[in-house]
């Protein structure tokens, strides 16, 4: 039983995993109403959009934190999720300071499905990645 | 439209009595079978319409599949062959005699069977066997049948005279019904005018007068050229055929062959019982099929190798779709709403496999000629869907009717029972919203958020040193001056100037102050509006001060040295100015925005004007423009730009204002007074029409459709809020709009789809409108069918649009690649497909054989052309006009027509308001066609070019152009002289002829072989062969190789 860093880092994902759990749902639950016509695009876009980098920006402090603490496994399953992110932040429309979900084009058919099925592809990912977290801490706290 | 008699059995008045399940209990067995009745398709009784267009081609082997049609192909080859041949005959057959007849069917009841007995069967035909009950099950039904009609029966029985009756508004508008008809029964007021282009309802007399009249046309349209599909194997299979669709049969006076073949219709068996039943009679059906085979004249395969002259003399005309000629009557007027498939495919996968792009091409708001107006207080919509009552619903009794998008049952009010045109009542489905296609509704206050806005127009001018130097100022004022009165709006039209160099300049124009009084602000990094509430002055009251300022502006700035430009803080004052109440924003702009928010940065490279290699710079620079343009459609204002400039000034951002806020762009190149007078004159004509066009305010458009398909993408300026909503803060009539479709679920039970676009707007008198458009199209399920309905400028069109997107999105090459490709695929889909014969060469159908043609224009189109010197504004400019042009402008411009024009004749020439017009041939575009002898006239859309060969006919100079020689012809004429000879006659009846078809108006140039305007002539000669694009020939034989593959 010992309280490592790597312990700690696993915590602190716990929490902030939830974190990004209720984000991608936001989403989800935000792409849904734009389909269903319940909301404007632009009304609907400007809070998704601010959540895009705080999104961002925890998943990138995980692959830092796990680093920090030699936890190679666990960095290894995140670094995907890490480039891809990358890859969109960097790829987004070419007019600039947009991030994501540009209100003139997220009602394209193809958009609005990329986005959603991508939205739902992250909940999974970090819904598995959450009991991966319990477990991983669970386990660096016994083990020792 | 017209016919309305027909109708009355088929459409919305017969059938429906027949569908309703409660009320036609014998109905019910075959329902039981499996289908449930309560989904069944709206147009049911259409399906033997459905069958000609199946049976197009011949793949299908007659022989084989009688005897085992697999049921789940019931679709196929079994439903196409039996059920074909009735409808061919029998509706131009029969219908003759229509007219005379309609009194008896009036009085006898054997007339309302037949038209129950059409559907009958219906509820079997799902499982595709079922058409084929058609030819015999109908007829025991039918008898039946006769015992529960009696209900129906009074309707049914006055819809066929009555309908025969009943004056199409779109052929009769003058003699239409007077105004506002208040309602008898009810304390609701409804009323119905024909509104003409000047919106002066035409008074007229009961439409009964026309009646016979009106038949006469109707009838002469069903004994016209049947669809080409149903066309020629039709007619002599008919007499064979024992079994009619009864909705015709009623009209023939001998129901025998109804009678004849009676066997005892069990729902048990039907799907292939009917083939068993009658083998017979499957012979003459199966003839009937191979005749037909090669028939459908838009099937026929066409070598493009080695037809040289694939162009149609006259205009190329949308194919039809397959719909029974009552509905197909009905349909919307193909300039107005189009699909680029004419028959739908049943599913997805069916789409996929042919190869060709669904949707629809829409010019929503264009200046009609007659248009009927309804006014009433209710509106009757669909209560789950919220369609508009439209002439493709179905009326189950009196009381309700079925919703053709979403198959909701719902009830008609009482107010709808009275019928304004006929002043009767009881006859909701004569109402003029169920016999007009195309209808305008002046709503009630529930489609208001907010009293409706006044007309609003804002003028904001780039008054920099460049702009002045280009002399462009005198030109707007005049324009405005002439204008100012035929400016659409009543008495609270509103009026606004800004000026802007690298400050902004407002006018005070205060009634009461004596001169106009200009405001400068200078802190453009924090705009604000001086004097909020005297900048926007009533037109009416402050007309004077208006007229001052205008006759004064091109005088004050003069002098002017400054050189800058803050566009973007103009635009945000306009936005600011604008957004209390909404409007237009009419933008003047000669050079790149160098100030200020949105200022931009010349990103256009000269030497890679005529690179092979990717273009860049296509998506916009920066967010601003978007991002401004988007707070702009939420306050209902809308950005018009027009820029005016020899440099480059970066359209692809500049662009955005208007795009996303549903304005337009105007681009005139090398703008200069002086040295461009084409330029000026285009800019007049097109500024002419801009201020006098007819104008739609704080506007959406909605498009439904029928369950089972969904909107992909839109194409054209607005912003989309939701997925199927427009805003489009102005409409104008020069506007369309591209749909893409999708098929999301399949649909196998439907026959016809429909679609709807709804424009709701604001009219620039303060009256609330919703005009609607539906369109109503045949679901099929073969390939051939599919081909046979190809649109091939819609497909054109759209495809145009979504190449822009990809250039945009990926690359230009890309978007390159992505043209052939659709043409080598959807050739390739044709000959796996559809064609039974495998012959050498590069073959499509006579439908789609201009589209490699097409395709190769559109690669050497501005937009999408590399190699050639293009200016990057000019591409752009280019795309724009790719996305937001109505498909029949778009047309020209893509592939310009050419006639030969020195030798015109009277010869086949077309005689309108007792004026002559000729009608020359159109020729290919290849310079090939042209000789020097002669004088050519390219019809590009906005421009028309007059090529002459340097030893062009002496006489036509002289003639026509009223000079001596060749050598004496002026570098730059711009018209043709007004002599008084019959050439000259002519030739100027025939460009009047052309101009008269488009709102704007089309410079002619004319051009001498040395002139500079000779190398944008040869540019459009898309047959040829260039330094870095194919010729035609060498383009058909690249999609063969690819083929082939």
């Amino acid at each position: 039983m010992a309280f490592t860093f790597a312990a700690f880092c696993y915590m602190l994902t716990l929490v902030l995993c939830a974190a990004l759990i209720f984000i991608v749902i936001w989403h989800i639950i935000a792409f849904d109403d734009l389909r269903q016509d319940f909301k404007n695009p632009i009304d609907q876009s400007n809070p998704t959009r601010a959540l895009v980098v705080p999104e961002y920006c925890i998943h990138g402090l995980f692959c830092l934190m796990f680093m920090c603490a030699a936890e190679w496994v666990t960095l290894g399953l995140n670094i995907p999720l890490l480039f891809y992110h990358l890859w969109r932040y960097f790829h987004r429309p070419a007019d600039g300071s947009e991030v994501m979900y540009d209100p003139v084009s997220i009602m394209n058919a193809d958009i609005l499905n990329y986005c959603q099925k991508e939205s739902w592809c992250k909940l999974g990912f970090y819904l598995l990645s959450f009991f991966y977290y319990l477990y991983s801490m669970v386990y660096t706290l016994v083990s020792f | 439209m017209s016919t309305t008699g027909y109708n009355s059995q088929n459409g919305a008045g017969g059938q429906p009595y027949a569908n309703g399940p409660s009320q036609n209990p014998l109905l019910v067995p075959p329902s039981g079978a499996g289908y449930n009745i309560g989904t069944q398709p709206l147009y049911s009784n259409q399906m033997p319409a459905k069958a000609p267009l199946s049976t197009g081609p011949g793949p299908y082997n007659p022989g084989s599949y009688q005897m085992t049609p697999p049921v789940s192909s019931y679709q196929g080859p079994g439903q196409a062959s039996l059920t074909r041949p009735p409808m061919g005959p029998v509706q131009p057959a029969p219908f003759r005699p229509a007219g005379p007849m309609a009194p008896q069917s009036q009085n006898s009841t054997p007339p309302p069977m037949p038209s129950a007995a059409p559907y009958a069967p219906q509820p079997t035909w799902p499982y595709g066997a079922p058409p084929v009950s058609v030819s015999s099950p109908p007829v025991p039904t039918m008898g039946n049948h006769v015992t529960p009609v009696p209900g129906p029966v009074p309707n049914r029985h006055s819809p066929s005279p009555y309908g025969a009756g009943h004056t199409p508004p779109l052929h009769h508008g003058a003699s239409l019904p007077p105004g506002p008809v208040s309602l008898p029964a009810s304390s609701a007021t409804s009323s119905y005018t024909y509104q003409g282009a000047g919106q002066v309802p035409t008074p007229g007399e009961a439409s009964q007068i026309n009646s016979f009249d009106h038949l006469e046309m109707g009838t002469k349209g069903m004994v016209g050229p049947p669809p080409p599909q149903t066309g020629l194997a039709g007619r002599p299979t008919g007499q064979s055929y024992p079994s009619l669709p009864p909705g015709y049969a009623n009209m023939v006076p001998s129901a025998s062959p109804l009678q004849s073949p009676k066997p005892p219709y069990s729902p048990a068996h039907q799907p292939y019982q009917q083939p068993q039943a009658n083998p017979a009679q499957l012979s003459p059906s199966l003839a009937a099929l191979s005749l037909q085979s090669q028939s459908p004249e838009t099937l026929r395969a066409v070598n493009l190798l080695q037809e040289r002259n694939i162009l149609p003399p006259g205009p190329v005309t949308p194919p039809t779709p397959c719909l029974p000629q009552d509905l197909q009557k009905l349909n919307c007027n193909p300039e107005v709403f189009r699909s680029t498939l004419a028959n739908i495919p049943q599913t997805q996968s069916l789409l996929n496999k042919a190869k060709l792009p669904l949707g629809l091409l829409l010019h929503p708001f264009k200046d009609l000629s007659q248009l009927p107006v309804v006014t009433s207080s209710t509106i009757v919509r669909c209560r789950s869907c919220r369609t508009y009552i439209n002439p493709f619903v179905s009326f189950l009794d009196q009381r309700r009717w079925k919703c053709n998008l979403c198959y909701r049952v719902n009830d008609v009010p009482e107010e709808f029972m009275y019928n304004p045109v006929s002043r009767s009542y009881g006859e909701p489905h004569k109402r003029p919203e169920v016999q007009n296609p195309t209808i305008e509704f002046i709503a009630p206050s529930e489609y208001m958020l907010r009293p409706p806005q006044p007309a609003v127009y804002l003028f904001v001018l780039d008054v920099s040193h460049n702009a002045v130097e280009t002399g462009y100022l005198d030109v707007v004022c005049q324009s405005l001056l002439d204008n100012l009165s035929s400016l659409p709006g009543d008495t609270r039209t509103k009026i606004g100037f800004i000026t802007f160099d690298s400050t902004i300049h407002f006018y005070n124009l205060q009634e009461g102050l004596s001169q106009p009084q200009m405001l400068i602000v200078s802190d453009i990094d924090d705009i604000f509006i001086p004097t909020p509430d005297s900048l926007l002055v009533n037109l009416n009251d402050c007309k004077e001060l208006v007229q001052d300022l205008l006759k004064g502006l091109p005088q004050m700035f003069n002098k002017t040295m400054e050189t800058q430009s803050a566009l973007g803080p103009a635009l945000q004052a306009a936005f600011k100015l604008l957004s209390p109440t909404g409007g237009r924003a009419s933008i003047f702009q000669t050079q790149l925005p160098t100030l200020g928010v949105g200022a931009l940065k010349s990103r256009e490279d000269p030497n890679q004007r005529a690179s092979l290699k990717d273009i860049q710079h296509l998506s916009p620079a920066t967010d601003f423009y978007k991002k401004l343009a988007l707070d702009c459609s939420g306050q209902q204002v809308a950005v018009d730009l027009f820029l005016l400039s020899g440099q480059y000034c970066d359209l692809a951002s500049l662009g955005c204002i208007s795009r996303y806020s549903a304005g337009s762009v105007y681009y005139y190149p090398s703008y200069h007074h002086q040295h461009n007078l084409a330029e000026v004159e285009r800019f007049q004509k097109d500024l002419k029409r801009y201020l006098t066009r007819k104008i739609g305010f704080e506007a959406v458009m909605r498009i439904r459709c029928t369950k089972g398909l969904s909107i992909h993408t839109f194409h054209g300026n607005f912003f989309v809020r939701s997925t199927d909503l427009l805003s489009l803060p102005n409409v104008n009539p020069d506007a369309g709009f591209a749909v893409q479709m999708s098929i999301e679920e399949n649909l196998m039970d439907l026959q016809a789809v429909s679609f709807q676009a709804a424009l709701l707007y604001t009219s620039s008198k303060g009256e609330r409108r919703i005009r609607v458009h539906t369109m109503c199209l045949p679901v099929v399920n073969s390939m051939a069918d599919i081909f046979a309905g190809a649109d091939v400028q819609a497909i054109t069109g759209l495809l145009a649009s979504m190449a822009v997107d990809r250039s945009v999105s990926a690359s230009l090459s890309d978007a390159r690649d992505a043209l052939t490709n659709a043409a080598v695929d959807s050739l390739t889909a044709y000959r796996s497909s559809v064609l039974t014969i495998q012959q050498p060469g590069l073959l499509a159908p006579s439908c789609l054989r201009l589209f490699p043609l097409y395709i190769l224009a559109l690669l050497k189109q501005k937009a999408f052309r590399t190699g050639t010197s293009t200016r990057l504004d000019d591409r752009v400019f280019a795309m724009f006009q790719l996305k937001y042009q109505p498909l029949s402008y778009l047309v020209l411009m893509i592939h310009p027509a050419l006639y030969r024009v020195d030798d015109l004749t009277d010869e086949g020439a077309l005689n309108i308001n007792e004026r002559t017009v000729p009608q020359p041939k159109v020729l290919q575009l290849s310079v090939e066609k042209l000789n020097r002898e002669g004088a050519f006239l390219m019809d590009a859309g906005s421009v028309m070019l007059l090529w002459m060969g340097r030893n062009c006919n002496p006489s036509f100079l002289s003639q026509v152009l009223g000079v001596p020689s060749y050598a004496a012809v002026p570098q730059n004429m711009n018209q043709l002289p007004e002599l008084d000879t019959a050439e000259s006659v002519r030739t100027r009846a025939f460009v009047g002829w052309l101009r008269e078809q488009r709102p704007f108006f089309p410079v002619l140039h004319i051009v001498r072989e040395e002139s500079p305007l000779k190398a944008a002539f040869m540019q459009n000669m898309v047959e040829d062969r260039t330094e870095s694009a194919l010729s035609y020939y060498e383009y058909l034989l690249h999609l063969q190789q690819q083929t082939s593959k």
